[in-house]
């Protein structure tokens, strides 16, 4: 058995028919003759106008190399969305960059550094890869179509000058064995073709199969691409029919699923007024833990959950907990637990000792473990002036040595509220829709705290204090309910807060779809071998030769293994073992060599013959010349 | 209550302690692969210039058959001219006894880095990748398994002195993430921190051989380079211990090979943290840090497989581009985690 190692001329013959369709500066494509680049610049000759222009362009476009490059730059230009904050993502921290750097706020804005991700540039880039992507894989789709119904190509002359490829003489009848051989193939996987040819002048008649597998390879990269193209569809019509809004709910109260009672929404075109579904939603109890002190983590806090009620229209009423990684799906929406605070229960009485305001407020928590926390109370009605109170709560209050006070503790130990008093104008009458936690004190008198020499209002559960210039009272309500276990301390004296964001977005499950696709597309296209295999058998003075040959297609370290299997399990059909097995040669250049460099085999460059022949031992002249 | 917790504590003090040991034992035993795979590496230097001259013999008397075959004419192309690409595991590979210590070493070192990342869990009573300490534990374990798993199919020990290195200096680095075991937040808990994290750990690992053999494929392009400059002179082979490894396109071809499954495992976890965004954070994707930095490094591994395929790109730019991925792929886990504002802040620093 001979086995040849070198990769000559014969196995860079040009794509045929039933290859996959590359772009012209794919690897494996045919280097531009002479003749085709003045074909090529023929097409850019002022004579072919615009069309010819318009045709050069878009080869331009959908050329490896434009792909390759639009890759790069889609890769780069979404690094400065990393960099800078986005509005999208973060606006507070836009809004904090724009304070922190003014002088260079505007021109980074201009060229949309903080809105990367929707800028002219960046969509010019991925819009571009597209296009290529279609182009690219529109005309492969057509030609794939019409290759996976053409037959294996005819068997090459010298099946001997390929890179794999073992020959052995025995004594069979040859057209049984090429019919054995072609079904053993088939067998396998393999798409077949017989091809015969009788003897002609001193040409001996030979019988062949010739055989194909891995059109998969092909439809798994046109899958994948494709797929790429579905996730890039699903996400831009999905964002028309999605909606995001955001809300805070206390314990205890309901919200109802309009547009009127979201905070912030978010929707997309296609979304009308009246599409959220109706349903209200009631926040019953919140719950939380935090790590005990002392531990690794004090105060770390954990096991967040909203327990909720829901009602829809007809009535029933079911009851569900939204927690983080948990979301609490209703109809189409899901509502998910953002975030969490203590929302403090205010009551102010006039003068009179009248009530004219009762809440529980939502303070923010400021971003420490420690919770301690942010608010404002507005009281625009009931009272001679506007009032607006500043304040802060803490959960677990201590003094520090500078006599502020901090949260030493997440959890309601020692809860403190503090507040300072605002006179004058809210500046809410007018209509201008303000931010419900942050006051704007123009036109407004500070009457404790600060430079006051009043003492801000300071407040436990259950205590009062007057407030200044004998306008009233104000009242932190002690929330605990009745009942409750007196040994648990103040746990739940103050209301918590959960905010929830409830979401619509019915493309996100075919964006899944599609990128599971592209996954598929990718195993397939990475690790189907598509190669061909020829059995020949020639007959000869000494008996009928049997000639075996593959070709890989693309990467395929595994041919050299296939050919040499196909050979042994066909001459052991046969009946014939191989003379000596231990006399294959082995190949100069290591396996590796070619195994790894796989298509480099196959590149169609049609080199001169022999130029990589140096490192090879020659060969017979009679064993491989058959022309 | 105290007194139970008094009971309960050093139990876990103790076991984290033993991890702790157990992973700077690893290090060291590493750092001793190192120095070994280093001294093979100097001794194939040695060899390369034993081997060439058994080549040379050889390749005389080919040339002699060849003419007198009255083959087509020799062109000196440039493997002829310095006869590199030493056969993988070949029978005749000379029996290299430091590089089986050294890998000897590597499996003991990996056997105490198991030990102390299972020891980790065990005493966090979870996975043990869940901040940046123990990212970078489970991170280089995997990368060492890779390694070693590797060598099963082809053998690749040539690469054992710079992934020995690349894991000391990232495990040595990585000790400043130290945090104590602390329960997880609970955007953690969820099957998609075990998923997703360690799917992008795997990947990671595949990368980071791929990036070695890339590093080595650079190297051995440019000896072979100027190998063939060298013969055109008449100038005789350096000593190099390239000389004993594959050819250049050989290692590109493993370098492709390892890259594409390391792509197809960060395409996975790219999805599977989109589905844990979407569970998280209400939203599948939304331009965060490190979603981005994910997305950049898909990107550019996309590039790698295409530049693999386009002419003028295969090759030497191609490998470029492969070490800018990997380079991307260690910005992501180490900048980004620590100093790039986002909703992924499970640095636990
Ligand atoms: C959205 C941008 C793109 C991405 C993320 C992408 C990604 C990939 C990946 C991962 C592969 C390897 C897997 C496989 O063989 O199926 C691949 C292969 C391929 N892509 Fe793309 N691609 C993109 C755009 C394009 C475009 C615009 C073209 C056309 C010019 C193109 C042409 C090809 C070709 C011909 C291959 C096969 C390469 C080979 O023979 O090994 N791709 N692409």
């Amino acid at each position: 058995m001979r086995r040849n190692a070198d990769a000559p001329d014969e196995s860079k013959m040009n794509p045929d028919s039933s290859d996959p369709r590359r772009p012209s500066d794919h690897f494996e494509s045919a280097e531009p003759s002479a003749s085709g680049a003045s074909a090529a610049s023929g097409a850019v000759s002022p004579a072919l106008g615009v069309v010819g222009w318009a045709r050069w362009a878009w080869r331009q476009l959908t050329s490896m190399r434009t792909a390759l490059v639009l890759l790069l730059l889609l890769a780069v230009a979404a690094v400065p969305g990393s960099l800078f904050p986005q509005r999208s993502a973060d606006p507070n921290g836009v809004t904090q960059y724009q304070s922190d750097h003014p002088d260079i706020f505007g021109f980074l804005d201009d060229i949309s550094m903080f809105d990367v991700y929707h800028s002219p540039w960046f969509s010019a880039i991925y819009i571009l890869l597209f296009v290529s992507l279609i182009g690219c894989i529109l005309p492969r789709t057509k030609h794939h179509l019409k290759a996976l119904r053409s037959r294996p190509p005819r068997t090459p002359a010298r099946l001997g000058r390929l890179a794999d490829f073992r020959s052995e003489t025995v004594d069979v009848d040859a057209d049984e064995a090429i019919d054995a051989a072609a079904k053993q193939l088939r067998g396998a996987g393999y798409r077949i073709e017989r091809y015969d040819s009788p003897a002609r002048g001193r040409r001996p008649a030979t019988r062949s199969v010739s055989a194909e597998r891995g059109y998969l390879r092909e439809t798994g990269n046109l899958l994948f691409h494709a797929a790429l193209v579905g996730v890039l569809v699903a996400v831009g019509v999905g964002g028309a029919y999605k909606y995001t809004g955001q809300r805070v709910v206390v314990e205890g109260t309901t919200f109802v699923n309009t547009l009127l009672d979201y905070s912030s929404m978010n929707r997309g075109q296609a979304v009308a007024e009246d599409a959220l579904e109706p349903y209200a939603m009631t926040l019953d109890r919140f719950d939380v833990t935090y790590q005990p002190p002392g531990s690794n983590a004090m105060s770390q806090a954990g096991d967040f959950a909203a327990n909720v009620t829901i009602r829809r229209p007809g009535g029933d009423e079911t009851s569900g907990v939204v927690k983080v990684n948990s979301p609490l799906t209703i109809g189409g929406d899901s509502i998910y637990l953002l975030g969490n605070g203590y929302a403090p229960t205010i009551t102010i009485r006039d003068a009179d000792d009248e009530i004219i305001y009762h809440d529980s407020v939502a303070f923010l928590p400021s971003g420490d473990a420690q919770m301690t926390s942010q608010g404002v109370v507005k009281v625009a009605d009931g009272l001679p002036e506007q009032l607006g109170l500043v304040g802060f709560f803490y959960p677990t209050v201590a003094e520090l040595e500078t006599g502020a006070y901090a949260s030493q503790y997440g959890d309601l130990v020692n809860p403190l509220l503090t507040l300072d008093v605002y006179a004058g104008d809210l500046g809410i009458d007018d209509g201008t829709p303000r931010n419900v936690y942050a006051l704007d004190p123009t036109g407004m008198d500070q009457l404790t705290g600060g430079d006051t020499g009043v003492e801000s209002i300071e407040l436990a559960p259950g205590e009062s204090a007057e407030l200044p210039d004998g306008m009233g009272s104000i009242t932190f309500e002690d929330e605990t309910p009745e009942g409750a276990d007196s040994a648990q301390g103040s746990t739940e004296s103050v209301k918590r807060f959960a905010s929830l964001q409830v979401h619509h977005d019915s493309s996100a499950v075919w964006v899944l779809v599609f990128a599971m696709l592209a996954v598929l597309g990718l195993l397939v296209a990475l690790f189907v071998p598509r190669r061909r295999m020829w059995v020949k058998a020639v007959e000869t003075e000494s008996g009928v030769e049997l000639e075996y040959a593959g070709l890989a297609r693309g990467e395929d370290p595994t041919l050299a293994a296939a050919v040499d299997q196909l050979a042994e399990k066909h001459l052991a059909g046969l009946g014939v073992a191989p003379e000596d097995p231990d006399a294959v040669v082995e190949p100069e250049e290591p396996d590796d060599t070619h195994d790894a460099g796989g298509p480099a085999a196959f590149d169609g460059a049609g080199a001169a013959d022999g130029t990589s022949a140096s490192a090879t031992p020659p060969r017979p002249a009679s064993e491989t010349r058959e022309t | 209550m105290p007194k139970r917790r008094l009971l309960h504590m050093p139990d876990v003090v103790s076991l984290d302690t033993y991890s702790v040991i157990l992973v700077w034992t690893a290090i060291a035993i590493y750092t001793l692969a190192f120095i070994v795979y280093a001294v093979d590496l100097s001794r194939r230097s040695q060899e390369s210039i034993e081997q060439h001259d058994a080549a040379e013999s050889r390749q005389r008397e080919k040339v002699g058959a060849l003419n007198a075959a009255s083959a087509s004419p020799v062109g000196v192309d440039s493997r002829a001219a310095d006869s590199s690409a030493a056969p993988i595991g070949a029978a005749k590979a000379p029996r290299r006894v430091f590089s089986r210590i050294g890998t000897a070493l590597t499996v003991l070192g990996f056997l105490m880095h198991l030990g102390g990342t299972l020891l980790r869990g065990i005493a966090a009573e979870r996975v043990p990748w869940a901040n940046m300490w123990e990212f970078a534990m489970t991170g280089t374990l995997l990368i060492m398994a890779v390694y070693l798993g590797v060598q099963f199919w082809k053998d690749l020990r040539f690469l054992g002195t710079f992934m020995t290195g690349l894991v000391v200096v990232l495990l040595g680095a990585s000790s400043t993430f130290y945090v104590a075991i602390v329960p997880l937040m609970d955007p953690l808990k969820s099957v998609w921190l075990v998923i997703h994290v360690f799917v992008a750990s795997l990947s990671t690992a595949f990368l980071a051989l791929a990036f070695g053999l890339s590093v080595m494929q650079l190297l051995q392009a440019r000896r072979e380079r100027l190998a063939v400059v060298a013969a055109e002179n008449g100038g005789g082979p350096k000593r190099s211990f390239l000389r004993t490894l594959p050819s250049a396109e050989a290692l590109e071809g493993l370098a492709y090979r390892l890259a594409i499954i390391g792509f197809i495992l960060w395409t996975f976890t790219l999805i599977a943290g989109a589905i844990w965004a979407q569970d998280a954070w209400g939203r599948y994707w939304g331009f965060d840090v490190k979603e981005v930095w994910t997305f950049i490094i898909w990107v550019l591994y996309a590039g790698y497989i295409h530049a693999r395929a386009t002419r003028g790109w295969r090759g030497t730019r191609s490998a470029w581009l492969a070490i800018v991925g990997f380079v991307a792929v260690i910005f992501n886990f180490t900048i980004v985690n620590m100093y790039f504002d986002g909703l992924h802040a499970y640095s636990g620093l």
